[in-house]
């Protein structure tokens, strides 16, 4: 088996920092006193509250309704008694309607949940069962899964990823899933390829995690499927970027995967898509690396949505120094925390902490025109240029430099000497630009 | 040689005979008064009107179709002149000016995160509802300054914005861009403010701010008339402004200011010397 890893253009190596955590099995997180189930918790509109105080839910119970098509359920994660339904701090860094469940320890699940059975398994009941479960892209998109499985007919798709890149550095969520769970993600591999209708199906993975390879290497050894290595280079799991390294298509500016005929799927939503289908059981719980140099003990740790991260930082023995900075997610892409109060939601992969003396809060400076930004950006537009047009609003000819094509990997401003926050810049033209394109 | 100039200066000569037909030909008509229009507006071309220029909108009443008041920026003497062009009766409009309704700085009021990203309040406001922990204070990073096209707006040093009463002229610019609404139009001949902008309750509000409206009555105890309070932030009742100041000694947060007495510590403007129109109201 010789296999040349593959990969993409630009993208950058920051250091992977994955050590601390990646050898440690996965770790149950005890039951919190306190479960708050935000309503949103994906992309689209948030789900309807069903349940009143007082109330006493079971485990998978749905606690909130899925609104419109582009929208799913969301359940307690736990059985207790529902003690307020109100606003909560959500990871956005708003207050945001959540439903709020006293544990009664007993942890009792629903006894009306059932899987489907082997003869069961039409694409419309897979599809409506995923919803039913609240199954969203676990690579930290939430977008719901069972709508990225409705292509529409003129858009064929004849090639599934599933994504075990995990090229954000500390986290190693995905890499102790495939070695523990194979079994589990490659059975929703299978889901989803009866759903495409028998797609060609590569697992990317990036070449750090030689172990992971081996093992899911080990269980495909009887199937078609194909295990690729990937260069170790962020963003190697973005999706484009995955796609053009594992196939050499590439999706047009402005188009999704399925316009170049491909679904990409996170490692943990393929197992969370068979968790669903086999046993009826909702996405309720999720793995988090609980890592970085501000906690006392880095751990993989299997947590139940609804969990405040303050919970989580018990579980790991505690803060080591003074925090200086909390980011749900990864380092690249995850968002800044300003409140522990925060519950664990379905995107979430790993909770990072960094103390005060790790965050370096230099100002900006002015564009020493090193091109850094030009060639890491994987979309391969000049972050640099373009950001200079959206400083005086000229936010018309940034689109003609293919701001929208932005996939906001942060390459450019990591790398920036100048501490210019590029990507916050590009944010705000694509926001314009967005906002025009409505009113027009 | 000769062929050249004789040839090059054929061309010129029939190419400008082709403009001046030309010329005459397709010449568009301009009303006459447009021209008179355009020098009686004040040239400032900050859109105000809803049109992209002053010429824009001198055509645009030149046909009949606007009016003149559409011109805040221009005062009371434009819109007389204007409406003399015109032969029509000038319709006068309370004078307006904006006035930031805030003065929780960064030294009075607390952060709820520390900010380093772009300098602007609407990027700033995207991230969890801005890094001011008050939801309706000023941010201070300054998007109206840059949106105001008579530099009438400052930021202090402590980062608060404030609006020179004499040179805003009400084009109300600065209230579209500001991401918090803390920006409001008053009538020019007001100069007592109740200056916050936080609907929270007076407990919540004393947690984040040094100088926030606490809704405790005693302003409207002091005045009566001058002031209403409505879902926990008071403000002054503009059509009886001139009895407001009873109360600016009494509130216990210092959140109502004369600006005649100064505007908002850390301001660079002279303190208003007299009121801009008549005060009695
Ligand atoms: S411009 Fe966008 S795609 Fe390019 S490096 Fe920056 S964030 Fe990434
Ligand atoms: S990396 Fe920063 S300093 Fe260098 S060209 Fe890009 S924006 Fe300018
Ligand atoms: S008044 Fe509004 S736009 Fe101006 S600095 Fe304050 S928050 Fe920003
Ligand atoms: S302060 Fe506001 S209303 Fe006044 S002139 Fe400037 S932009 Fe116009």
């Amino acid at each position: 088996m010789s296999r040349k890893p593959k990969t993409f253009h630009g993208g950058l190596h920051p250091p992977d920092s994955k050590a601390a955590s990646a050898d440690k099995a996965v770790e149950i997180c005890p039951l919190p006193d306190e479960i708050i189930i935000p309503l949103s918790q994906h992309i689209g509109a948030p789900a309807e509250p069903c349940v009143a105080v007082g109330d006493s839910v079971c485990r998978g119970q749905v606690v909130g309704e899925a609104r419109g098509f582009v929208s799913v359920p969301v359940h307690a994660s736990t059985s207790g008694e529902v003690v307020a339904v109100e606003a909560r701090p959500h990871p956005s860094g708003r207050d945001l309607p959540a439903v709020v469940i006293r544990p009664d320890g007993r942890d009792q699940w629903c006894d009306d949940l059932r899987g489907l059975g082997e003869d069961e398994l039409a694409a419309e009941s897979v599809r409506n069962k995923l919803c039913a479960c609240g199954i969203v892209g676990l690579g930290g998109a939430t977008f719901p899964t069972h709508v990225k499985l409705s292509p529409p007919p003129e858009k064929p798709i004849d090639t599934l990823i599933i994504n075990g890149a995990e090229c954000e550095p500390y986290l190693t969520t995905d890499y102790r899933l495939m070695l523990e769970d194979p079994e589990q993600i490659l059975d929703g591999v299978r889901l989803f390829a009866g759903v495409l209708g028998r797609p060609r199906i590569f697992i990317g993975i990036e070449e750090n995690k030689p172990a992971a390879i081996k093992v899911i290497d080990a269980a495909c050894a009887s199937s078609d499927i194909e295990v690729v290595p990937l260069r170790v280079k962020y963003p190697q799991g973005a999706e484009k970027q995955l796609i053009y390294a594992i196939t050499g298509r590439e999706v047009p500016s402005g188009g999704l995967p399925m316009d170049a005929g491909v679904l990409v799927q996170n490692v943990r939503t393929a197992a969370a898509v068979s968790v669903a289908v086999r046993t009826g059981q909702p996405l309720i719980e999720q793995v988090l690396t609980v890592t970085g140099p501000g906690v006392a003990e880095p751990k993989n740790l299997r947590v139940r949505i609804g969990t405040p991260l303050r919970h989580l930082i018990d579980a790991c023995g505690g803060f080591n120094g003074e925090p200086g900075k909390i980011i749900l997610g990864g380092p690249m892409m995850g968002t800044a925390q300003l409140s522990l109060d925060v519950p664990v939601t379905r995107g979430a992969g790993g909770l990072l902490i960094f103390r005060q003396e790790d965050v370096d809060p230099r100002p900006e400076g002015p564009c020493i025109r090193c091109g850094r930004c030009v060639s890491v950006c994987p979309a391969r537009i000049l972050p640099t240029t373009i950001v200079a047009y959206a400083r005086n609003d000229q936010v018309e000819t940034a689109e003609t430099l293919g701001v929208l094509d932005c996939i906001e990997c942060g390459c450019c401003t990591y790398i920036c000497p100048s501490m210019i926050p590029l990507v916050q810049f590009i944010r705000q033209a694509k926001g314009a630009i967005m906002a025009q394109k409505r009113n027009a | 040689m000769l062929e050249a100039i004789v040839s090059l200066g054929g061309i010129g000569l029939s190419a400008a005979i082709l403009l001046g037909l030309a010329s005459k030909k397709f010449a568009v008509e301009v009303d006459p008064r447009e021209l008179e229009i355009l020098d009686a507006l004040p040239g400032a071309n900050c859109g105000a009107c809803g049109f992209p220029g002053c010429a824009g909108f001198a055509r645009a009443l030149a046909e009949g179709k606007v009016d003149p008041a559409a011109c805040t920026p221009g005062g009371q003497a434009t819109i007389e002149r204007l409406a003399s062009i015109l032969g029509v009766s000038a319709k006068l409009r309370e004078p307006e000016v904006a006035v930031v309704i805030c003065q929780g700085d960064r030294v009075k009021a607390k952060d709820k995160y520390r900010y380093l990203g772009v300098e602007d309040c609407n990027a700033a406001q995207k991230l969890a509802d801005g890094p001011k922990a008050c939801p309706g204070g000023c941010l201070g990073l300054g998007s109206c300054v840059r949106a105001c096209p008579f530099g009438a707006i400052e930021i202090t040093k402590q980062g608060l914005a404030v609006i020179s009463r004499e040179k805003c002229t009400g084009c109300t610019k600065c209230i579209a861009v500001c991401p918090r609404q803390v920006i409001r139009m008053v009538p020019a001949s007001a100069t007592v403010h109740v200056l916050c902008n936080s609907h929270d309750k007076g407990a919540v509000v004393r947690k984040y701010c040094q100088v926030g409206c606490i809704a405790c009555q005693i302003c409207k105890k002091a005045a009566p008339e001058a002031y209403v309070i409505e879902d926990f932030l008071a403000r002054v009742v503009y059509a009886h402004h001139g009895q407001a100041a009873p109360a600016i000694e009494k509130c216990p947060t210092h959140c109502i200011r004369d600006f005649i007495a100064g505007y908002p510590e850390g301001s660079t403007f002279a303190p208003s010397i007299v009121p801009t129109s008549d005060e009695a109201a």
